[in-house]
């Protein structure tokens, strides 16, 4: 039937999509948005009666977010690579104001400066700065390589100081994170020397010590990781608990236990859920699916000649693979805890349209080229 | 910039060679993709081993702890009991009766329901809650199997329950120190809840040495003599003088462990282990012995308790002044301070200072509970301190450490190291699977003879108890405070063992500043206050142990007489 919609013929823009797009990774997106729908549907309605909400409030928001982030997701990747450039070079200064903004009109939760209300909703400007910042550090990499041109390279460095101390000033010291495993992942894959990389790892390592050091609560967090009596682990050892309840088939849909008791259920700790209520069986799957597209698509990239969808692809699916482990590596408690949602599936609201947008610029990014 | 220096570099190497670029590039992809494989896998692994490995020991520990979602531990603390398994300390779970009004589908017949259930409910206000907006309303905390069953049987789907685990102590005051408490969150604050927390918690069972019925006679009678004599407060102590098993223990004030919160902070010590005290004479059951054992000579050596002993600023005189020259058998029943004082001396200061060490008497118990103090020993043992320390004066332990130390010099001489839990049928206690002798079996067997001549014929008669053979010691202690000794305020205590041909206990009493009274004409003596108290509990220790008393027993004292030239 889809051949009969898209002749390989067809050279209408959509036709060529669909002939160079990467069909799997775009199916394994597209399950990734299912399961999530099944675990909105069953995580979220004890939190919100916990908080006082409706019962379907949080699935209700999750599915006014999913469909437009899927349809995001297909229109970005059926860009060209060039208009995807041109794209985020006018969404990126949008952004860093933003990121202003939020420092000056944002609400405090909990300490941190994060969140910008917009048209009704909160907006958190930093989940869309990631995806956009690595298509533009990408793009001034790209020029260096290509044209040995110096100072494209500096640009980008300092783009990346810019967004850097906007994030630091929330503060928000996950964001900073990604942001700088993807400068990273960018500037090794641009060629760094390995000396110069080994350098760049001792940095991060000094890095963390001085934020480990300068920050109480983030000291706190490693220490209970690192010495689990030395202080309250309540969610974590709730998380395992549910894997140890789940088994291997689990408890079945809907009839898992941890969602009554763990406060974020439905956003950081979902992989919990998923552990208790389907297993270690589809916890594995998930896992596989992850692990899958980025395999798939990072070895998509060794065909490309373009070294902007090297670089840029190579940032975002670094950023969507870092950020699936840490939260499945906290609910495993394989890494301190670290409040981050699971792409696609975890509960995020609004920045579930900036996931969209990640997915569908590397499908657009690793589509094959027409020669 | 060192990465504008390092790109300039490259760049200058790699351009106008693009397929060298891309080569490098792929290698590097190569490495990130390895990197992301690796990190997987062990997400992988991990999810495997929680999953599966771990799952099925958890499963065989408590199944189904995950079910009551209100008990975030998951376990129910486990029991403690006594000797003989009386439960001391347990964990229920209480239910908490909640209603979601969405679901009550007749508010007014629910609530009339509900206030004839729970008298303290009021139809108004239960009607008005039920009939409110929210979705969680409290309608009673903490309520019994009873009412529970009733609520069941209104059949109202909008009311359910919550079960909070609720420690419970069926003994209430009487063990409070020695069991402990927990907080509100089940963790234990105090006693054996807090030295053993990690058992518990993990839901084991502790059984102790305590007998609750001693314990209670134990608890009565020193009760009994702060009551009479007006006192401050008490300590008391039952122990087994062969395994150290403690088998009751007492310390006065004490508090409702239901209700910690209404005593007040005193209430909360316990002086058995954690309180520290001067407790004199009892001490020269300690000198005596060292005499005895660094020196070979009979009984009938004197010392000349004429004149009070001046030791540069001191003067060392007796309470019961005999201003005469004494034997050992009568330094020890009348209690002569200068007889003792000079023993210390001939023993020498650093053989009783280590005599003393080697009975435990100036290191903390090792003991199960965390209470526990450590002796005021002097800085500096120089002559004055020996002579003090003879008496046991300068020296300041708990009453558990000298009822251990008297343990070890009555039983033959192996050391006694106290414990609270239950060395177990036929199981062997610590000190006997190690004996370590600390003076001689014959050392031993005078002091006995001398603790049952200060029963029949010294300062300890009111303790006797025919046909049980009690031996023991007296001690009135001067407590110290501002300005030196304080004639009034005394600690007279009591400490013996019976029955004393093969002691099998030793009990202990101390009261803290007991005021005399009519029937002691006015003494607060230990002889009128610990001593009679001893009697008490000795009588009914024997009804509870069901021991038979023995009246035809050879008169244990008797080779001491002809050292004796007092009429009692």
């Amino acid at each position: 039937m889809e051949t009969a919609i898209f002749s390989r013929v067809d050279r209408s823009p959509l036709g060529q999509w669909w002939w160079t797009v990467d069909r799997t990774t775009l199916f394994a997106f597209l399950s990734l948005a299912v399961i999530g729908v099944l675990m909105v549907a069953t995580a979220s309605p004890p939190v919100a009666e916990r908080i006082g909400l409706d019962s379907f409030y949080f699935l209700t928001r999750h599915l006014i977010f999913i469909v437009p982030s899927v349809a995001v997701m297909v229109g970005v990747s059926v860009l060209s690579p060039r208009w995807l450039w041109r794209l985020s070079s006018l969404a990126f200064p949008a952004i860093i104001l933003a990121l202003i903004a939020v420092l000056i009109f944002g609400a405090e939760i909990k300490g941190a400066r994060r969140w910008l209300p917009i048209a009704g909703m909160s907006v958190q400007p930093s989940e869309f700065l990631k995806p956009i910042f690595a298509l533009v550090a990408a793009w001034f990499l790209a020029r260096t390589k290509k044209h040995g041109n110096l100072k494209a390279a500096a640009v980008a460095m300092a783009l990346y100081a810019v967004c850097v101390a906007l994030l630091m000033m929330q503060p928000d010291f996950g964001m900073t994170f990604v942001l700088t495993a993807i400068w990273c992942v960018q500037v090794f894959l641009a060629g760094l020397p390995l000396r110069y990389v080994f350098g760049l790892l001792l940095a991060l390592a000094v890095g963390v010590m001085i934020v480990y050091a300068s920050f109480d609560h983030v000291q706190s967090r490693i220490d209970r990781f690192l010495n689990p009596d030395s202080g309250d682990n309540y969610q974590v050892e709730q998380s395992l608990e549910a894997f140890r309840a789940g088994g291997i088939l689990g408890a079945g849909p809907g009839q898992g236990s941890v969602k009554l008791r763990l406060p974020d259920a439905h956003a950081d700790f979902t992989f919990a859920v998923l552990g208790e209520e389907m297993g270690v069986i589809a916890v594995v799957c998930v896992i596989g699916l992850f692990l899958f597209v980025i395999l798939r698509s990072l070895a998509r990239l060794m065909e490309d000649d373009d070294i902007f969808c090297v670089l840029g692809a190579g940032g975002l699916l670094s950023m969507l693979g870092l950020q699936a482990f840490v939260h499945m590596g906290s609910a495993l408690n394989v890494l301190p805890a670290k409040g981050m949602t699971l792409p696609f599936i975890s509960y995020g609201g609004s920045s579930t349209l900036a996931i969209g947008f990640t997915m569908g610029a590397i499908l657009c990014l690793t589509r094959r080229k027409t020669r | 910039m060192i990465f504008y220096r390092m790109m300039r570099r490259n760049a200058a190497k790699l351009t106008g060679d693009r397929s060298a670029m891309l080569d490098l590039a792929h290698g590097r992809l190569v490495a990130l993709s390895s990197f992301f494989a690796i990190i997987y896998m062990v997400l992988a692994v991990r999810a495997f081993d929680v999953s599966v490995v771990q799952a099925k020991f958890w499963n065989m520990e408590d199944a189904g702890a995950i079910v009551v979602a209100e008990a975030p531990e998951g376990k129910r603390r486990g029991s403690i009991y006594d000797r003989n398994g009386n439960m001391l300390a347990t964990s229920l779970d209480m239910a908490s009766l909640y209603a979601d009004p969405y679901l009550i589908a007749d508010p007014e017949k629910t609530a009339r329901g509900l206030s004839d259930i729970f008298p303290s409910l009021n139809f108004g206000k239960t009607l008005r809650s039920l009939q409110s907006a929210r979705r969680f309303v409290w309608i009673e905390r903490n309520i019994s199997p009873r009412q529970q069953e009733a609520v069941m049987q209104l059949g109202e789907p909008g009311l359910a329950f919550r079960y909070e685990e609720k420690r419970v102590y069926p003994a209430k005051n009487e063990m409070a120190h020695l069991v402990g408490m927990t907080n509100v969150d089940g963790r234990g604050l105090a006693g054996v809840e807090r030295s053993f927390d990690r058992m518990l918690a993990k839901g084991q069972d502790v059984t102790l040495s305590l007998d609750m019925r001693l314990q209670h006679a134990l608890h009565r009678e020193v009760g009994k003599a702060i009551d009479d004599f007006n006192a401050m407060g008490g300590a008391g102590v039952i122990m087994d003088a062969h395994t150290g098993e403690v088998l009751a223990g007492v310390s006065l004030p004490d508090f409702n462990p239901h209700e910690p919160g209404l005593s007040e902070a005193a209430a909360h010590f316990n002086r058995l282990t954690l309180g520290v005290y001067e407790l004199g004479s009892v001490f020269k059951i300690f000198s005596t012995a060292a005499f005895l054992e660094t020196h070979d000579v009979p009984m009938s050596t004197t010392f000349d308790a004429r004149e009070p002993i001046k030791v540069g600023r001191f003067t060392i005189s007796d309470y019961h002044a005999e201003e005469r020259i004494l034997t050992v058998p009568e330094v020890f029943m009348v209690s002569s301070n200068i007889g003792s004082a000079m023993m210390g001396q001939a023993v020498g200061g650093q053989r009783l200072r280590q005599f003393y060490e080697d009975l435990g008497l100036l290191s903390a118990m090792n003991v199960e509970v965390a209470e526990v103090a450590s002796p005021l020993v002097p800085d500096r043992w120089g002559e004055v301190a020996t002579m003090t320390a003879s008496y046991g004066h300068g020296i300041a332990t708990t009453p558990l450490n000298v009822a251990a130390a008297v343990a070890t010099v009555v039983n033959g001489g192996y050391l006694i190291e106290p414990t609270f839990v239950h060395a177990g049928e036929g199981g062997k206690a610590r000190n006997n699977r190690n004996k370590i002798s600390v003076i001689s079996e014959e050392t031993s067997y005078k002091m006995r003879e001398l603790m049952r001549l200060v029963v029949t014929d010294g300062t300890g008669k009111n303790a006797d108890v025919p046909g049980y053979r009690l031996g023991g010691k007296t001690g009135t202690a001067e407590k110290s405070g501002a300005g030196g000794y304080q004639r009034k305020k005394l600690i007279s205590s009591f400490v013996g063992a019976f029955p004393i041909n093969d002691p099998r206990y030793v009990v202990m009493v101390a009261v803290d500043e007991p005021k005399g009274n009519k029937k002691s004409y006015g003494y607060a003596t230990a002889g009128w206050v610990a001593a009679p108290a001893v009697q008490r509990l000795v009588k009914t220790m024997a009804n509870i142990l069901g021991m038979a008393p023995d009246y035809d027993a050879p008169s244990y004292e008797h080779p001491l007489r002809q050292y004796v030239a007092l009429e009692g």
